[in-house]
């Protein structure tokens, strides 16, 4: 006993607080405005929410049992840093048969921990101290931190609901200065649902091209679009050399919590990436992989069913927000409608606590996506037609008495 | 099979699931109008695409539980007609809720739903193996049901979803 209290006494007192231990520029960083609400919603019961950035599907059966398989088989050791030659060659068929992009299975690809992985290598590999990234808002809320956090400057580009939420030339002109170094594309948009079209394309390649970006092209959402068939920014003429192709099985196949994506790019830039890859995570977990596998040999047919289902609960929302009169452009990709709720004066914060307070309905306030999100709320319709038709009805009725005073 | 168009099959799909979804609804969702809605379930339901709007009960959760027993049935098919008469015969008992001709080494399966093993076990002996061409019967009883039409009975189907997430 006497031994332990001297020892207790010889500790030297501490002068800093935990919090100086801390990099400031992570310190600094603030935590998503979309966790600040999940918080307040965690507090309450019978929600019904329109929050949720998933699927509502549970991935197939036949690929949980692919995982499963993996796994009786005794497939549980590290598989190569890149990932499984034979999952590498899938997403280069798939890749080229659907969106008309060819890689090298090789060379040019890596299979990562999500598409989010795929990012921050990306991101980590190509910024120098002070790079600016340009990235247009609203959108998936982990670029800029990212960005931030490897040391470049994130650099917000406002897109607008009169434009269906798109890239414009004339947007993007404006914020190039000679620090500019990466551009971040993410369409479909989460949270928009806004879509790019070859056409939209044509002049943001000419500008990179004349700027001489690179691009990181998120395209998580590629499956779901609805009325027009997705186009790959890589496959732009030209841009294939110039874009990093970002992307996974979470969304197309119902697989979030499988934590699988992968990234395509110019071997020089997959070689940096993997170096970083290899050094903090080895490589992505081996049964996912294998379910990955399934997934794209035998999972279309189950993938296009889902889309169907989300295209129907697309209209049903949209119409749904015309009826109760808050204005909403067509969403044309990814699973969200981002209707404006500028009319009720209100702010997309206080909108979305009051909605939450007074009708129990959950849905992600526009700020929270960046630039241009404020006046909007981000509704995600991957949940039943049931609880759809619920909520819509309950912001009718909250909207309807904000609008009586 | 009549001959049903992409957009039936689509009506046809949403209503399996949600046979109360109104035409309106159902329009909005396919992206048509309510009369090329009711039209299209109109037309399945002339042709008996659609048979009937019926409630999938879990007897199981009432107090006075349903008892359902599974049937093998041999018989002899009679000249001509085959089976096709004495399935008749069979089926136009409303103790029997489905009835199938099978291949394999039984000819007919019948389900037969009661209010009681009693009631079940008189119905097989009294009026199942009195039919002439029945040469024998073998009778299961459902112990529990798991999933019945797609339906999946357990109750832990529940949204594990985190609520609000990116």
């Amino acid at each position: 006993m006497s031994n332990e209290s001297s020892h207790q006494s010889s500790i030297p007192v501490r002068t800093r607080q935990m919090s100086d231990y801390l990099n400031p520029t992570v310190r600094d960083i603030k935590p998503s405005g979309i966790r600040r609400f999940f918080d307040l919603v965690s507090t309450r019961k019978d929600v019904i929410t329109l929050g949720v950035g998933e699927p509502d599907f549970i991935t197939p059966w036949h690929v949980r049992e692919a995982a499963v398989m993996s796994l009786e088989r005794g497939k549980t050791q590290y598989t190569s840093n890149a990932g499984m030659i034979e999952l590498r060659e899938a997403i280069c068929n798939y890749l080229h048969s659907s969106f008309h992009v060819e890689y090298n299975a090789e060379k040019e690809v890596m299979v990562t921990i999500g598409g989010s992985e795929a990012i921050d290598l990306a991101l980590r590999a190509l910024i120098s101290p002070g790079d600016e990234v340009l990235v247009p808002e609203p959108c998936y809320i982990s670029y800029s931190p990212i960005t931030t956090i490897s040391g470049g400057v994130a650099v917000g580009i406002e897109t607008f609901a009169k434009d269906n939420f798109k890239l414009t030339e004339e947007a993007l002109r404006k914020v190039i200065t000679p620090r500019s170094k990466i551009l971040i594309l993410c369409y479909p948009s989460n949270p928009t649902g806004g879509i790019m079209t070859y056409e939209d394309w044509l002049p943001i390649a000419k500008v990179v091209e004349e700027n001489d970006l690179i691009v990181i092209s998120d395209e998580i959402y590629a499956e779901l679009t609805y009325g027009s068939k997705h186009v790959s920014f890589a496959a732009m003429p030209g841009m294939r050399e110039r874009t990093i192709l970002v992307s996974g099985f979470a969304k197309a196949f119902a697989m979030t919590g499988w934590r699988l994506g992968y990234a395509c790019g110019h071997p020089d830039i997959i070689a940096a990436m993997l170096k970083i890859h290899q050094y903090t995570v080895m490589c992505a977990p081996t049964m996912a992989q294998y379910a990955a596998l399934e997934a794209l040999t035998n999972g279309m047919e189950e993938k296009d069913r889902m889309v169907e289902s989300y295209n129907q609960r697309r209209r049903l929302v949209v119409q749904g927000f015309h009826d109760i009169g808050l204005e909403c452009h067509e969403p044309q990709g990814a699973f969200y409608a981002f209707p404006s709720i500028k009319s009720t004066g209100l702010t997309s914060e206080e909108f979305a606590q009051r909605l939450l307070e007074e009708a129990n309905v959950a849905a992600v306030p526009g700020d929270a996506f960046g630039l241009g999100g404020e006046g909007h709320l981000r509704c995600s319709y991957a949940t039943s037609v049931a609880n759809l038709t619920e909520a819509i009805e309950r912001i009718g009725q909250f909207v309807y008495k904000l609008k009586q005073g | 099979m009549t001959g049903i168009s992409d957009f039936q099959l689509k009506v046809l799909a949403l209503l399996q699931e949600d046979a109360r979804l109104k035409p309106e609804v159902l329009a909005t969702m396919l992206g048509a109008t309510v009369e090329e809605v009711k039209g299209a379930i109109e037309a399945m339901e002339q042709n008996h695409v659609i048979v009937k709007y019926a409630t999938i009960v879990n007897w199981s959760k009432m107090h006075d539980e349903k008892v359902t027993a599974l049937i093998e049935v041999q018989i002899t098919p009679e000249r001509g007609r085959g089976f096709d008469r004495i399935a008749e015969s069979i089926y136009l008992y409303p103790e029997v809720k489905s009835l199938y001709l099978m291949s394999g080494a039984y000819d007919l399966q019948v389900e037969i739903e009661g209010d009681s093993l009693k009631q079940v076990a008189s119905f097989v002996s009294n009026k199942l193996s009195t039919i002439e061409a029945v040469l024998s019967t073998k009778t299961y009883f459902i112990l529990k049901k798991y999933k019945q039409d797609g339906i999946i009975f357990e109750e832990n189907e529940s949204d594990h979803r985190m609520m609000v997430s990116p």
